[in-house]
């Protein structure tokens, strides 16, 4: 994989809009041409050299090209959008919009997300090693339909409104989420190994939920099915005793969507 | 700002002027069509080739929901219809948004770059004129006009009880004015009234709540009206029942309800010369045909009853339609139609909203997809070609998308190449479900429509209609100089390659308005002025003044005050009253 290194040059006011920073744009480029590339700053537009030093030249595709962010882009947004295959790496945070709308390949940040990371993706795997924001891997707002494929890995925790109108795909989380999560939630698998606010599966449709710690205030609509004494749902596997749950009855009596809970993190339930 | 252009060497359908693919130069003098230009004129005009192209007048919506508080809530609540459709300001052109339904720059924009120059709103509650004039005045490169909605209108309704008929046609026409609307428009008459209870009618004789109207005492009286003030186009009707399995049945009874009503056309305008007779002669032109002619009792044994209408109107003269065609894809259900939305609210569980117009009329908007999967979408997109290809004469026909009800405006060039090739539609056929054509007649239709016809659909029908002929729809002297050149060699069109036409009329080669070049090959050049047309109806001072003191009686019952209600000119661009009803 050829390497392509982009290294922050300067503090950024208005956020930038870098939807350019994919494997598929760089690709078959040199390091002059990618740093021409435009970005948004507001309502103006400035070349990526304008923010980013440009080291090294884009692979002959998408999947032969490897992007190195050194340094914090907590301020840059759209990073990997719409990409098809490659790589990218953020040694810092990320702002809003990192990998919304991948296809494919794969987004590694080793700091914290903004909020909408992998918003309406489709597939390939972005890991976040700190801790995300709101509306990771959900649908944007006025339609319930969203992550349709891929996988979305956060070490940290997240926020409200994790995998809103989902439709397939993966989502872990080895931390905690707060409000909303698996709201209105068609199909897909979301784990979470830690603790959960309230409106867990609001409204879904279909899809499963796992919530390995407590539910401080759990969705009524739910109908206690049976306990499980592991969950194995694809690949996945929790051990320990989980109670399961289907719903949301509170919109469909046809709803579909299954929510495990940890038995002993939610004795009351 | 109108221009002296010359657009030579084209092939010319002007079906207002039998002109049927003929090669002759148009001449345009300061934004009207001239018989010629002099050599000093032609020498400082702009000259359009138009050799092996096809040119027509500038194309005539006559249906379309494009400006208003129920099109501005639509945009408002679907922010999903906006992120991924958007358009980037230039140093000429506006930014805009919206893919279904856009806002208003992009909206005049996207019509101009399909050829289009005259678009009229479908629906303006009164006390909401306001706003639409203030849409209408913002949308850049469209001469527009609206139909105000007054099938359950208090007053109306009042004075139909009471048997009151001048005093009726005297309110229709200071609402006319006052409004500053073109003509009336009629939606599910009286049942609209009964939605504001929860409840509906599905009878031409069934009586609403409280005014115990029923909707064919609503339709004989506007339509009679209509003609007693002389209007410029006939009643404008939007059925009772629209959406439900079986209401065919309702649409062919509502059509005979006009049937024997005298039309009187009577305006004061200059007329543009045509070899035609360009005044309009049917008493009743229906909207959206489809929506309105499911037969069967269910969504499961429902099939199209199109064919039984169509016989009906092959038979007559009083009628013209326009189709609401259903061209697969995202769509946003927006009319006035409140209860009808609520139906396909349950249906579907979509995102809805709903409005009562105090003592005026209501309205319903809905995100919604028609998908070549479904069985019942497949059928409506069949039924609305069939509504296009089974009425013989196409001078009754008039090609719509109800936009953006079936579908978005910009769609238009699909439906246009259906219409003209059998292989697009067998195309169609095999992508979508087998309801289409087990259910609907179209797989057995090979008609092909052409050139002409189309001229007729989308220019020269919607003018002579709506009474707009006197200047629009035509390329005879004395026109405005809107004229719409297409990339087809009509020598060398072949109706089965049809990825040639839509991408011919996806973007017009030269979109010219009031003799100004405003559009190239789809991309906006110039922006002239555009107007906003309306009814000035006049009728005896005495009768006004009667009908005015009901009205005010009746105002208190308003949120608003008496001396708010008018709009006035001021937010109308370029207002251009018509004369209508005069004394001689």
């Amino acid at each position: 994989m050829e390497e392509v290194m982009l290294i922050p040059k300067k503090e950024i006011g208005i956020k930038v809009e870098a939807d350019v920073i994919t494997p598929d744009s760089f690709a078959g480029k040199s390091a002059k041409e990618i740093g021409n590339l435009s970005v948004w700053q507001g309502p103006k537009t400035y070349p990526l050299s304008e923010f980013f030093e440009v080291i090294g030249n884009g692979g002959s595709s998408a999947a032969e090209t490897f992007i190195r962010i050194k340094g914090d882009a907590t301020r840059v947004k759209r990073i990997g959008e719409g990409m098809s295959a490659g790589k990218i790496e953020i040694e810092g945070s990320a702002g809003m919009h990192v990998g919304t709308g991948m296809k494919g390949g794969e987004i590694v940040v080793y700091g914290d997300t903004d909020s909408w990371a992998g918003m309406e993706m489709t597939g390939g795997l972005l890991n976040i090693k700190g801790n995300a924001g709101d509306h990771v891997g959900c649908a944007y707002r006025g339609k319930w339909h969203g992550m349709k494929g891929g996988r979305i890995v956060i070490e940290g925790s997240a926020r409200h409104q994790l995998g809103g109108g989902m439709d397939g795909g993966e989502i872990l989380v080895e931390g905690n989420v707060e409000s909303f999560c698996g709201i209105r939630q068609n199909g897909g698998l979301i784990v979470i190994k830690g603790r959960a606010l309230r409106g867990v599966g609001a409204e879904m449709a279909g899809g499963t939920i796992v919530i390995g710690g407590k539910i401080e205030r759990f969705s009524p609509g739910f109908e206690y099915v049976s306990m499980e004494g592991s969950v194995k749902l694809g690949e996945t596997e929790l051990i320990g005793e989980f109670k399961k749950f289907t719903g949301d009855y509170a919109i469909s009596k046809r709803a579909k969507g299954a929510l495990y809970v940890s038995a002993n993190a939610n004795p009351e339930l | 700002m109108a221009g002296t252009t010359a657009i030579k060497n084209g092939y010319i359908f002007d079906p207002l002027n039998e002109i049927n693919g003929e090669i002759m130069d148009i001449f345009i003098r300061d934004g009207k069509i001239a018989r010629e230009l002099s050599a000093v004129e032609l020498k400082n005009a702009k000259v359009i080739d138009a050799s092996g192209m096809t040119v027509m007048p500038g194309g005539v919506d006559s249906h379309s929901h494009v400006a208003g508080a129920k099109v501005n809530a639509g945009r408002s609540m679907r922010p999903e219809d906006h992120y991924k459709a958007n358009l980037q300001k230039t140093s000429l052109t506006h930014s805009g948004s919206g893919y279904t339904v856009p806002s208003v720059y992009k909206q005049g924009y996207d019509y101009s770059a399909m050829g289009y120059t005259t678009v009229f709103e479908a629906a303006v509650p009164p006390l909401e004129a306001r706003h639409t004039h203030e849409e209408m005045r913002a949308t850049p490169l469209l001469d527009m006009g609206g139909y105000l909605v007054l099938g359950n209108n208090f007053f109306l309704m009042r004075y139909f009880r009471d048997g009151d008929m001048e005093k009726a046609a005297a309110y229709v026409a200071w609402m006319m004015k006052t409004h500053k609307t073109y003509g009336i428009k009629c939606v599910n008459p009286a049942g609209v009234e009964n939605w504001g209870w929860g409840k509906n009618i599905t009878s031409l004789d069934e009586a609403n709540i409280h005014f115990e109207i029923t909707p064919r005492e609503v339709i004989k009286g506007l339509a009679e009206i209509n003609e007693r003030l002389g209007m410029p186009m006939p009643i404008h009707l939007h059925a009772n029942n629209l959406g439900h399995p079986g209401c065919y049945a309702i649409t062919k009874d509502s059509l005979k309800i006009p049937d024997g009503v005298k039309t009187r056309q009577n305006m004061d305008v200059q007329w543009a010369e045509t070899r035609m007779d360009p005044s309009r002669d049917c008493s009743v032109y229906l909207t959206h045909l489809m929506f309105n002619s499911f037969a069967g009792t269910t969504w499961g044994d429902c099939e199209s009853g199109v064919k039984d209408i169509t016989d009906y109107i092959n038979n007559k003269d009083h009628v013209v339609i326009d189709s609401g065609c259903t061209p697969f894809g995202e769509a946003t259900v927006m009319t006035g139609d409140g209860p009808a939305i609520h139906d396909l609210y349950t249906l579907t569980g979509n995102k809805w909203s709903n409005t009562d117009v105090e003592m005026e009329c209501g309205s319903g908007i809905l995100p919604f997809t028609y998908l070549k999967s479904n069985p019942v979408h497949s059928l409506q997109w069949a039924m609305g070609l069939e509504c296009l290809l089974l009425i013989n004469d196409p001078w009754k026909t008039i090609m719509t998308t109800d936009s953006p009800n079936g579908g978005p405006f910009t769609k238009y060039p699909e439906v246009m190449t259906w219409i003209m090739s059998e292989a697009f539609r067998k195309q169609t056929f095999s992508e979508c479900h087998k309801w289409a054509n087990d259910r609907s007649t179209l797989g057995g239709v090979n008609r092909e429509l052409s050139l002409y016809d189309l001229a007729i659909l989308t220019r020269a029908n919607p003018a002579k209609t709506i009474g707009m002929a006197h200047r629009k729809g035509s390329l005879g002297v004395g026109a405005d100089g809107d004229v719409t050149v297409y990339n087809i060699n009509p020598q060398q069109l072949d109706a089965n390659n049809y990825e040639a036409l839509l991408r011919a009329f996806r973007k017009a080669e030269y979109t010219v308005k009031d003799g100004e070049i405003v559009a190239v090959k789809g991309e906006i050049v110039s922006l002239p002025e555009k107007r906003t047309y309306y009814s000035e109806v006049h009728v005896q001072d005495e009768r006004e003044k009667e009908m005015l003191a009901d009205v005010k009686e009746w105002f208190r019952y308003y949120t608003l005050g008496f001396a708010n209600y008018p709009t006035p000119e001021k937010y109308l661009a370029n207002p251009t009253p018509i004369q209508v009803n005069s004394e001689r």
